[in-house]
């Protein structure tokens, strides 16, 4: 371990901020580039499937 | 039988009666004296060169110390923009009316009629460009020293801007709205034509030796000599087919 | 009569956006339990059980999100060069669909690695950006990032799309060695030799591994997000065929 307690694991020998900012940003980027695909499947399966239905029923 | 075809052939080629870079001067011909009709287009990028350098004094600071500092920097940016705003006509009207779908359809080497364009666009912007450059320089307190590597390096890198300017107007040219996408997609390349250029007359100024800065202009210009037609004709097909 | 076929078989396959929607969903998992497992052992040790630098102190420990993001920021627009190209040569609409999925996802990674790098360089050089050769290569790739999606979003036509971008992607691959060795060159010119952001002698182990760690775990994460918005395309591309249909309605 190189940290002797939490807070000095937090603090990041007075570099805290600039270490949990970078980590936080990064955590941000690997979680938007999973959400907005998925969110973005949901859309278009709801969509097909709407459209499916529409032409089921106007054939 | 194909050694009398090709024999024919060759004695055509010397005779002259068949001309390889027939396609190349004929372009150049037409290109140059469509615009020598429009000469508002031709004066338009030197004002605005022009215009650009004096934002430099006016929005930052008129010292001639400091006018001295930025001055090959600045000339080589209002340069390099005055360029970018010229190339969205390079394609456009020949696409408008017709002109360039013909120049695909024909057997003419595309290649040739491409670098002739370019080349017709050149003489007619960055020619003119890098004439005007050393009245920005004495306007800008260019050390008397810097003004040959001035025109050097606009001799030298204009044209490579020019071709890869005409890769950006060949994959735009169907857009309606072509202009500021085209710096867009130009202006990361032509990073490394400013960086050397710019070098070039630091170098001049303090009396270093210019023959590297411009070898690699040189290179570049080169190097787009050879591809940049290539991707242009491609763009070309591309966008006139889409 | 068939044609002499001289790219193995798989290739040929990869062409059905079929066959390439079933085989990522096969992958798909695998890929995601590595990424997880890669990145968060990866995250642990950087944070805990890494050494401090001698000289940057903690603040070290932004290596590991900045390297593998910089090194991945690169890959990817390579592949979606390749990727392009693939579709422009063989005309092959899987391959065109690959490199638009690339196209947002580094673009993000390049703006992970050049943010990073900025924050990185507060504590070390005191401000919040510096000229430093690799950050602005870094932000170079973004702008040609942003081009080839600027073209794309600017055509019309799927298909006239796929290809322009294609061609300025690859315009902007043959240009990259270019673009770094100049800035480089502009870089020792302006900033007298002290040391880079990343550039160190040599890393013990107890740096490297992690380090390696995080490139691999965030190489397996790009496959995920590639291999999601690749699928998404795919259905979208094909939906008025039967077996999208049924996938859909099933």
């Amino acid at each position: 371990m190189s940290f002797e307690s939490f807070a000095e694991f937090i603090d990041m020998g007075g570099h805290g901020l600039y270490v949990w900012l970078s980590y936080a940003i990064a955590l941000g980027v690997v979680v938007i580039n999973i959400v907005n695909p998925l969110m973005q499947k949901r859309q278009i399966f709801t969509e097909q499937v709407r459209r499916l239905r529409r032409e089921k029923q106007n054939p | 039988m194909s050694n009398i075809v090709t024999k024919q052939a060759e004695q055509k080629l010397q005779s002259g009666a068949v001309k390889v870079d027939g396609p190349f001067w004929g372009a150049l011909k037409r290109d140059l004296l469509l615009s020598y009709r429009r000469k508002s287009d031709l004066v338009n990028p030197l004002i605005f060169f022009l215009m650009v350098a004096t934002l430099f004094p006016l929005g930052v600071s008129p010292e001639p110390q400091f006018l001295a500092d930025v001055a090959p920097g600045v000339v080589w940016v209002a340069a390099l923009l005055a360029t970018l705003l010229s190339m969205d006509s390079l394609f456009r009207s020949d696409f408008e009316d017709g002109t360039l779908e013909q120049l695909l359809l024909s057997p003419q080497p595309l290649f040739m009629v491409v670098l002739a364009k370019v080349l017709a666009h050149w003489m007619l912007t960055g020619l003119p460009l890098t004439l005007l450059a050393p009245l920005l320089g004495v306007m800008l307190f260019l050390p008397g020293e810097g003004m040959f590597g001035l025109v050097l390096s606009l001799l030298l890198g204009t044209p490579t801007l020019s071709l890869v300017g005409a890769i950006g107007a060949a994959l735009t040219v169907g857009l309606r709205k072509g202009g500021v996408l085209i710096s867009l997609l130009v202006l990361p390349l032509y990073i490394p034509v400013l960086i050397f250029g710019t070098a070039s007359i630091q170098a001049a100024i303090t009396g270093l030796p210019l023959g590297g800065y411009l070898a690699l202009l040189g290179a570049m210009l080169a190097l787009g000599l050879v591809m940049a037609p290539l991707a242009i004709s491609a763009a070309l097909r591309i966008s006139v087919s889409g | 009569m068939a044609d002499k076929k001289w790219m193995p078989r798989w290739f040929y396959q990869l062409a059905s956006p079929r066959w390439c929607y079933d085989i990522t969903g096969k992958l798909l998992p695998i890929f995601a339990v590595a990424a997880v497992l890669l990145l968060v052992t990866g995250t642990v040790w950087a944070l805990m059980f890494a050494p401090a630098d001698y000289q940057q102190g903690d603040s070290f420990r932004i290596i590991y999100i900045h390297v593998p993001s910089a090194i991945l920021a690169q890959s990817c627009y390579m592949m979606m060069a390749v990727a392009g190209a693939i579709g422009l040569i063989w005309k092959m609409k899987v391959a065109d669909m690959v490199a638009k999925s690339c196209a947002p996802i580094g673009a993000t990674i390049a703006i992970l690695a050049l943010a990073t790098g900025a924050i990185w360089g507060k504590p070390t050089w005191g401000s919040w950006w510096v000229w430093d050769a690799r950050l602005t290569s870094m932000l170079i790739l973004l702008f040609l990032y942003f081009g080839v999606m600027a073209l794309n979003s600017a055509i019309e036509s799927e298909q006239t799309a796929a290809q322009a971008t294609a061609v300025l992607a690859l315009v902007g691959l043959v240009n990259i060695p270019i673009i770094k060795y100049s800035v480089d060159w502009w870089n020792t010119l302006h900033q007298p030799a002290t040391f880079t952001l990343t550039e160190k002698p040599a890393m013990p182990p107890e740096m490297w591994i992690p380090l390696l760690v995080m490139v691999i775990g965030f190489y397996c994460f790009f496959a995920v997000a590639m291999m999601l918005r690749l699928r998404n395309e795919i259905v979208r591309r094909e939906r008025r065929s039967s077996w999208v249909r049924e996938l859909i309605s099933g």
